[in-house]
């Protein structure tokens, strides 16, 4: 195949430079660490993924169906602490960050490309110690860590907190390398408020990284003391205070979902300008609101804390700032929608994604509004309404979006096509899948199904088989999405470079992109969303 | 590396900006470690105020305020040892910093001494101890958890910062840092007057008032 846009090339791409073992473990191309990091995030969503469809099969009888209570206990932590950790927080960031923020920048690399390669092998080592505590037995105190239970559980409460602890650096190291990259390396007439709106969002997650995972560590820290050598500075018992640890606990852990969810926005500022041929509606107001929401995000770690024993004031205080993240993210949504509107669409995968995106991202946003106020959370507070909150945020918005991202620079990554009928059909079962599993929590939450519990009341027993089965149609069209890649991977037709029509950056070289990332150095006194020059016919060709 | 520089940085001058925002940017996430300590530190306070003017009285303040008194010297030198670097003064930079790390050993040193007392007093992390059977104020073990978790992971970081100064000093020795190629001095030195600056901070707190 010689097409235009397929013309032979000075360099070998850099999935073709080299091909042994060790040029992949050991790389510092920072292309190569993140697709060291995808395979291991995505091993990772797997685990979660397994245990997620173990805890629901259990809750399909009030009574025990497949599981004890205290694997139930043990599943769930374990459920948790691998989504959040392993996979959720890396995913966007560690793995399409490191592939497309120097793409994005116009730059040959990271800042640091060692220091990145280190980070990458830092979360093995903290994955590899979390999973050793499952081999130990588990740990059955909830993702949360939530003391005094955590100073006394019995479970394998250390190996659990050192590994997080450790994941912990690999976080902080890669939101360093970002930043210092987003600053010092933007290829010349890159200015600031022209840089790609993904990367704006992995900047703006760097900063939540690098302020909010060292108070973690710290807290994690001390929980560890408590439980190995029995210090209780969170335990009551010795004079401690629990509701401390979950002051400091949330000071992180509220941040890290902005980890999550920032990054997902950026990736759909991304596709949807791309699908819609158009340049975004406002780019400053999309640049403002993800500053606003890192920003924020700071300040609402209180909403978590409303029944632990906390003034009026303070609730009233931490309830409005919540708001203010809906406003932020509202703008975004507005944003999007505006910037779709007379656009010249083309309906693909990574599009359908983003659909989705919309609705369940607005439907768990809006929950979250109303979570944010002290009178409504006191009543859903610890039920499955929450839990069905978090997870169309999470799971609607972060996962959705990380598809979105995965089909959208797959043939960027890998130079092949996937079947787009197959990713109608696997977008159409993850999000109704998702949708059956978590409409009917909101259901249970509010009629009084409290989280966390192994046993139900005999009347929840319908909407708890809903919920089941739409778990099973979300894994299969997750395993369904992992089969026609893989086929893609080794079958796939080829890209050639731009097939999604795209002005972004990193579309403006070779896909897969050569090793040094361009033939030559850029100059990007461009927009990377200007779509008012059309497209030529060689680059029309497919 | 013919020029002076990685190659994906533009020139040498690119990547020593690099450098040193990386470690101003990691600084910043350090003042958030410890901003947890300080954070439980006054909710503590806020509980027990007797308790911890209990404690303090307790506590060793001529050890205390020494160790204060050499980690302001060892920063100075330190200091001093980046400006013989840009000077082009090899030596007596690498001499600077073989001082900032006497000074830090010593730190140390009296650390572990200020330790022993406090074990011989039967004072220990989590309460246990003779000290807290004859003194049973409220409080009074979370002040002394407290600062053995505070001044231990401090001392943690004045290691860290011993053993980055100890490499930074054999590259000066190997001719390894120019003039012009000076930022992991500096970055090791940033990192050096970071720890003095929280024990600016941990002083008074746990040994004044």
């Amino acid at each position: 195949m010689t097409t235009v846009a397929d013309l032979p090339r000075v360099e070998p791409n850099f999935l073709g430079a080299q091909t042994s073992v060790r040029s992949w473990l050991l790389s510092t191309d920072h292309k190569r660490i993140g697709i060291l990091y995808f395979v291991a995030t995505t091993l990772a969503l797997g685990l979660g993924g397994l245990f997620a469809l173990l805890l629901r099969i259990e809750h399909l009888t009030p009574e025990k169906t497949i599981m004890e209570a205290m694997t139930y206990n043990r599943l769930f932590t374990l459920h948790g602490i691998t989504m959040v950790w392993l996979f959720m927080i890396p995913s966007i960031p560690a793995a399409f960050g490191n592939f497309l923020l120097p793409l994005q920048l116009g730059a040959t690399e990271v800042a640091f490309p060692r220091l990145n390669l280190l980070s990458f092998w830092i979360y093995v080592l903290g994955a590899g110690v979390v999973l050793f505590s499952l081999w130990l037995g588990g740990v059955d105190t909830g993702w949360t860590y939530y003391a005094p239970y955590s100073s006394r559980s019995p479970s394998a409460v250390v190996p659990a907190l050192v590994g997080i602890f450790i994941v912990g650096w690999s976080t902080i190291l890669t939101g360093i390398n970002f930043i210092v990259s987003v600053h010092t390396l933007r290829a010349r007439g890159l200015s600031w408020m022209r840089v790609p709106l993904f990367s704006w969002t992995i900047y703006a997650t760097s900063i939540i990284q690098v302020l909010a995972t060292p108070v973690l560590g710290f807290s994690l820290l001390v929980v560890m003391l408590d439980h190995a050598f029995a210090w209780g500075l969170f335990d009551p018992a010795q004079g401690g205070d629990p509701v401390l640890y979950q002051h400091l606990f949330w000071f992180y852990s509220h941040p890290a979902v902005y980890i999550m969810i920032l990054p997902a926005m950026g990736v759909v500022s991304e596709v949807v300008s791309t699908f819609a041929h158009k340049n975004p509606y406002s780019y400053k107001a999309l640049v403002y609101s993800t500053l606003g929401i890192a920003f924020v995000g700071f300040l609402t770690w209180g909403h978590h804390m409303f029944v632990a024993g906390m003034s009026v004031f303070d609730a009233g205080a931490f309830g409005v700032l919540s708001m203010l993240v809906a406003i932020f993210s509202a703008i975004k949504v507005f944003g999007w929608v505006a910037t779709l509107r007379r656009g010249s669409i083309s309906v693909k995968a990574p599009l359908l994604y983003v659909f989705g995106f919309l609705f369940l991202f607005i439907f768990g946003g809006m929950s979250g509004v109303a979570v944010a106020a002290m009178s409504l959370d006191v009543h859903w507070h610890d039920t499955y309404f929450v839990v069905a909150h978090f997870h169309f945020v999470m799971v609607g918005g972060t996962l959705t979006a990380w598809l979105a991202a995965l089909h959208y620079w797959f043939p960027k990554v890998t130079g092949k096509l996937y079947s787009e009928r197959w990713a109608a059909v696997a977008s159409a079962l993850v999000i109704l899948g998702f949708f059956g599993t978590f409409l009917p929590q909101f259901l249970l939450g509010n009629a009084g199904m409290p989280r966390r519990y192994y046993n139900y009341a005999p009347h929840y027993q319908a909407l708890n088989v809903a919920s089941t089965l739409g778990s099973w149609a979300l894994g299969s069209g997750l395993l369904m999405t992992l089969g026609y890649l893989l086929h893609a991977l080794v079958r796939g037709p080829s890209s050639g470079a731009n097939p999604w029509l795209s002005r972004s950056f990193e579309w403006r070289t070779a896909s897969p992109p050569p090793e040094r990332n361009f033939e030559q150095p850029l100059d990007l006194g461009l927009d990377a969303y200007d779509y008012t020059a059309g497209f030529s016919d060689a680059e029309r060709r497919p | 590396m013919s020029r002076g520089h990685a190659s994906h940085f533009q020139s040498s001058e690119q990547q020593a900006q690099a450098a040193r925002l990386g470690m101003w940017v990691f600084l910043g996430s350090e003042l958030l470690l410890f901003g947890g300590l300080f954070a439980l530190y006054a909710g503590y306070r806020a509980h027990a105020p007797q308790a911890f003017a209990e404690g303090i009285a307790h506590s060793s303040k001529g050890l205390g305020s020494t160790n204060t008194g050499l980690l302001l010297i060892s920063s100075t030198l330190a200091a001093l040892s980046v400006h013989a670097g840009r000077a082009g003064q090899r030596r007596r930079a690498a001499l600077l910093l073989f001082g900032t790390m006497a000074l830090g050993v010593a730190f140390l040193i009296i650390k572990l001494v200020e330790y022993r007392a406090h074990f011989r007093a039967g004072i220990y992390p989590g309460g246990v101890g003779q000290f807290f059977v004859q003194h049973p104020t409220p409080g009074l073990a979370s002040f002394w958890t407290l600062y053995f978790a505070a001044t231990g992971l401090h001392a943690v970081h004045v290691s860290v910062g011993l053993l980055l100064l100890a490499v930074t000093t054999a590259a000066l020795l190997r001719g390894k840092l120019m003039a012009e190629r000076l930022y992991p001095l500096e970055n090791a030195v940033l990192y050096w007057h970071l720890i003095d600056l929280i024990w600016i901070f941990l002083w008074p707190l746990y040994y004044l008032a």
